[in-house]
């Protein structure tokens, strides 16, 4: 295996500044590994290594050609398949879109595209990213590469295993309800959900467009930073966009110093409900930043009993008028069902065959959680609990810099466990729901293995609005820290993968 | 307590255009009880005065000025589409022959 | 299908009270859409002002247009509205081919504007007060075009196409609060006021206005109850009346309806009518139902607007002159009979006169032409609107036959040939040589000619019967193919008798 895949994102930088490596090179040696271990991890629905191979050729001569380049220039990335590409299908892991290739990039691509990075592939993700574990894709769930029996996560499994296979040294994910960060958590990898608004979500297929976020994912901290620092910013073409910066991510991320910092630990996602080995693992790492002169101090959410309830409404009420325009009309897939059928039932019977069982399941209460008679009851009622929470997380982050928490109840499950279960599969979700609701950056990084299963444990840092960088300065010196006991990075102790 | 019927999962599927099997209607009637149910909790939390919120960042009069931005070219706009004619997107029948 | 049974319409009235109710759609005549840059024009080749937007490709997002939030606000000033401290787009959800989304992106609980009314005058003089509810944003659909089948209509088409150009533009609807008390006036009161409607939307420069492309769209409201009964009416709802005169007669054609079928003890179906203008009724739509379930929600791509005082003050202090102010200045700098003035307003010619009149013209020449020789035009022509001519051609022409260069025999053929596009009045007179003759040696050598043929008639006149010389006075127009000076050829008879 070519030494190129295993390292990072910055290190590849450093190397092709050199010029000691190539991006075509690069990019070779993560398309070589793919070929090698993708049909046993199914990490992408699709790939293009011309396309891949011209872009990083083309940086390649960009730097001979002495252009100015940006940081990431020539490092390769995998793209989750909700962003929209025109040299690529986007499915957004749906049959109903099947083969679609999109007359436009979402804005994020051509940030990618625009900063040097060639995009190596489409990433796997569940239908529409409703889901937790990728076993709601159409195409057949990825795999965790730390055990192929068990889930990578979702809604980005694709992104988290794209990265934590050595496939790619970056992915772009969507974190709608925990999408980018669960993921990292079961992976061992690096995610972070920036505030609502910092990275534009012109292009995103929208789940549910008051929760979406798309974010960056990575194996370690600085990476992360890297990436969020080139695709964030103001897009006059999303009007919910930030208007102003938050600011570089990188330099934060260079800091690693936390001493004063006040770290909130949130009373409602610790404990109960979670696997041992999480929970033992969240408190060692307690004792790391108290030790390092950290104020780790309690808060209190108590409405967060209710934010998978209200989670639970708001997704499924965006997400049924949202996939409305999947109708057959203008693209995607359409069935007939009989011969002059009336175009109502040319609609009806391309949504029934084109959508999933969760999306259908989804669709549904969304449809009920807004008709009349039901709207205040369900739907607004559950824009009430928003403000709630959103206060709760007001009255924290007066007592604390950066809250923390485990990222999800347990590591990785197993396939199958949860799929017929949805109440089950939706408060996984728990711990992460939360910083959408509010609209506030959260960012998952490795917190060690559970002593039970030996499987990766996530830590969860959540900021105020705006405020991305703090997640970026204590994760960096968490990470840190963590690799000063463990001897080695989290992502070193996953098994090596057949090559095959 | 079975609070959303297979008749309502039928009205419900029909206003989301979805034709639903009779045995979808029955599963997805049993699970979406459950879930209703669960997430009823909901109006515990908040009474009458609890504001709404529905943007979880609060911003106001983003607007964009009255300039003409480049259209996608009729072949582009019809790139995707599973049926047209004349330029324009091809479907079936509105009405039913009566 | 079997036409509806009508009750005669004063006894209609005699029997029921008439309530009406109006929503205008306006479309605004800014540069681009709604919500993204593509062109708001009409005509274009199908799905060429198209992007992502407009045709709701996955992952395209909505953007406000600044200049239609103003444009809305100032409609809603000049109805005397309240203007929202906060206006939010909410999703209207149902499924139709012409709406890419499946769901229109409008206003609900938080319109731009609120509670204003319109004072509009009927033909007969009366002014009522029409209470506005509410003014609110929202998009345009897309076009149908409905393909097999004989008559091009949805009924037992076999396909239909789609052309997304128009979905996105942006349109004002403006809402009425029931009207009462209208009474038999209650269609002409309809037909008030959307000329009302269209006169300042048009005067604040926000649409074009023209209702024959669609710029101005109504639905009427109408619904009867007895005399002195307290409750509503069930209501229905007639869908895109195109033309002020439809309007009135859908409305009437509503009443006549509504009140056979609640005279003989039916009741009313609420449902969404369609008016046919060839047929002069109305026929059933889709009736309402569940299915209006539209899941109004918060548009949570777009955020709210705040609209400033400042903002809302200087919009106001740009507003022009209230149409009814403008009518009473017109009416006194024009000097028109109160009737004449009245038929003008009903005509819908106050703009053009008022062009006329600035671009030189006298008042009342100006409205000679329009409400005389154009009006009979337009009536003849197929879409019932005032032909191609522009107010200073009109002008022209008046100055022209002011002048006594032409007569009005001349002037109206001039008119032919300037609706033929021949050019301006002054170029078709000097091109044709229309100029009439008042050279009086060529008139003199024609009425000598003339009274050849009729010795008497200077006797006649000499003795004072003047009549007489109306004989000789065709006798010369007809030799000289109407381009003879009349008064002039009257002149010289006197002067030839008197001699
Ligand atoms: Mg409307
Ligand atoms: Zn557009």
């Amino acid at each position: 295996m070519s030494d190129l895949i295993r390292k990072t994102a910055a290190e590849l930088a450093g190397l092709l500044a050199s010029g000691e490596v190539s991006s075509v090179e690069v990019t070779k040696a993560h398309l070589d590994r793919s070929a090698a271990v993708d049909k046993a991890v199914h990490s992408y629905l699709y790939q293009n290594p011309e396309s891949a191979l011209a872009s990083a050729a083309e940086v390649d001569r960009a730097r001979a050609a002495g252009e100015k380049l940006g940081p990431l220039a020539g490092v390769p990335i995998a793209v989750k398949d909700n962003l929209t590409t025109t040299d690529a299908p986007t499915t957004s892991g749906s049959k109903i879109l099947e083969g679609w290739i999109p007359p436009y990039d979402a804005t994020v691509v051509a940030k990618l595209r625009a900063a040097g990075l060639p995009i190596l592939g489409k990433t796997n993700l569940d239908e529409f990213a409703m889901g937790s574990s990728t076993e709601f894709s159409a195409y057949g769930p990825s795999r965790n590469p730390w055990d192929l029996e068990r889930i990578p996560g979702g809604s980005g499994g694709g992104s988290s295993s794209v990265v934590s296979s050595f496939q790619a040294p970056l992915a772009i994910g969507s974190d709608t309800g925990g999408s980018i960060r669960f993921p990292a958590a079961v992976t061992g990898t690096v995610g972070t959900k920036p505030t609502y608004g910092a990275v534009s979500r012109y292009g995103l297929i929208a789940l549910a467009s008051s929760l979406d976020q798309v974010g960056p994912v990575a194996r370690n901290v600085l990476d992360t930073a890297m990436l969020q620092d080139v695709i964030a910013g103001h897009d006059p073409f999303d009007s919910t966009s930030l208007p102003e910066s938050l600011g570089s991510m990188t330099e934060a991320a260079k800091k690693l110093d936390i001493k004063g910092m006040r770290i909130g630990v949130i009373k409602q996602l610790s404990g109960e409900g979670f696997q041992a080995g999480v929970t033992a693992r969240f408190n060692e790492s307690l004792n790391l930043l108290a030790n390092a002169g950290a104020d780790i101090v309690e808060v209190s959410c108590p409405s967060f009993e209710y934010a998978i309830a209200a989670y639970y409404l708001i997704l499924p009420a965006e997400a049924s008028s949202n996939l409305a325009k999947f109708d057959s009309v203008r693209y995607g897939m359409r069935v007939e069902p009989n011969e002059n059928a009336t175009i109502e039932r040319v609609m009806a019977a391309t949504r029934e065959a084109g959508f999933g069982p969760e999306v259908k399941r989804r669709i549904i209460l969304g449809t009920y959680a807004l008709s009349s008679g039901s709207y205040d009851k369900y739907y607004g009622a559950a824009l009430k609990v928003r403000t709630l929470i959103q206060r709760d997380f007001d009255a924290a982050f007066a007592k604390a810099d950066v809250l923390v928490s485990p990222t999800g109840p347990t590591t990785a499950f197993k396939f199958g466990d949860k799929i017929d279960d949805p109440l089950a599969m939706y408060l996984n979700d728990i711990a992460t729901i939360p910083a959408n609701l509010a609209g506030i950056p959260g960012m998952s990084l490795p917190n060690g293995l559970a002593v039970e299963d030996g499987l990766p444990v996530g830590i969860q840092l959540l900021a105020p609005a705006r405020e991305d960088a703090r997640l970026y300065q204590v994760g960096a010196w968490l990470e840190q820290a963590h690799e000063n006991i463990w001897g080695k990075r989290m992502i070193d102790f996953a098994p090596e993968l057949e090559v095959g | 307590m079975s609070e959303i019927t297979p008749d309502l999962v039928r009205h419900l599927a029909g206003l989301a255009r979805i034709l639903v099997t009779d045995e979808e209607v029955e599963h997805f009637a049993q699970q979406l009880s459950v879930i209703a149910e669960s997430v009823a909790t909901v109006n515990k939390a908040i009474d009458a005065d609890t504001p709404s919120t529905s943007h979880p960042i609060p911003m106001f009069n983003v607007f964009r000025e009255d300039v003409v931005r480049p259209s996608l070219t009729q072949e582009q706009a019809l790139s995707g589409a599973p049926d047209a004619a004349d330029g324009r997107f091809k479907v079936n029948a509105i009405l039913d022959e009566e | 299908m079997a036409k509806a049974e009508l009750m005669n319409y004063e006894m209609a009235l005699e029997q029921f009270e008439v309530v009406i109710g109006l929503e205008v759609h306006i479309e605004l005549n800014t540069k681009t859409k709604m919500f993204c840059g593509c062109r708001n024009e009409f005509g274009n080749e199908p799905n060429t002002n198209v992007c992502p937007v407009c045709i709701a490709l996955p992952g395209a997002l909505p953007a406000v247009n600044k200049t239609a939030v103003e444009s809305s606000i100032k409609i809603g000033l000049a109805l005397g509205c309240s203007i929202a401290p906060t206006g939010r787009f909410a999703r209207k959800n149902y499924f139709y081919p012409d709406l890419a989304k499946n769901f229109q992106t409008s206003q609900y609980d938080e319109p731009i504007a609120f509670e204003g009314s319109l004072d509009v005058e009927t033909p007969s003089g009366k002014v009522h007060t029409v209470l506005i509810e509410r003014a609110h944003m929202e998009e345009d659909a897309g076009k149908l075009t409905h393909i097999g089948g004989s008559t091009g209509r949805i009924q037992g088409a076999e396909y239909s196409l789609v052309d997304y150009n128009r979905a996105g533009v942006p349109l004002v609807e403006i809402v009425t609060k029931p009207v009462f008390g209208a009474g038999a006036e209650a269609p002409e009161l309809a037909a008030a006021y959307v000329r009302s409607i269209r006169e300042i939307v048009k005067a604040l420069g926000v649409s074009d206005a023209r209702m024959e492309r669609g710029n101005v769209r109504c639905d009427a409201n109408v619904s009867l109850r007895p005399h002195g009964t307290e409750k509503l009416g069930t209501r229905t709802e007639t869908k895109n009346v195109n033309s002020l005169r439809s309007i009135e007669r859908a409305v009437r054609y509503e009443i006549q309806r509504q009140a056979h079928i609640l005279a003989n003890g039916g009741t009313i179906t609420q449902e969404t009518r369609h008016w046919h203008e060839d047929r002069g009724a109305t026929s059933a739509g889709r009736p309402k139902s569940d299915a209006d379930d539209y899941r109004y929600f918060p548009e949570p791509d777009l955020v709210p607007v705040q609209p400033s005082k400042e903002l809302i003050e200087s919009l106001r202090a740009s507003l022009p002159e209230k149409p009814a102010d403008r009518r009473k200045r017109l009416a006194a700098d024009w000097g028109f009979s109160e009737l004449e003035f009245r038929d003008v307003v009903n005509a819908d010619l106050l703009d053009s006169i008022e062009e006329t009149v600035a671009a030189g013209a006298k008042p009342q020449a100006a409205r000679k032409w329009w409400m005389g020789e154009l009006a009979r035009i337009a009536n003849e022509s197929e879409e019932g609107v005032v032909p191609n001519i522009t107010p200073a051609q009109v002008a022209e022409l008046a100055a022209l036959v002011e002048a006594g260069k032409i007569n009005d025999r001349l002037a109206r053929e001039v008119l032919g040939y300037v609706l033929a596009g021949e050019g301006s009045p002054a170029e078709i007179v000097a091109a044709r040589g229309l100029e009439v003759v008042s050279d009086d040696g060529a008139l003199i050598a024609a009425i000598n000619d003339a009274l050849a043929a009729q010795p008497d008639v200077i006797d006649a006149i000499r003795e004072g019967r003047m009549q007489a010389a109306g004989a000789v006075i065709g006798a010369v127009m007809k030799a000289m193919k109407g381009s003879a000076d009349a008064a002039r050829v009257r002149e010289l008879l006197i002067e030839m008798a008197n001699k």
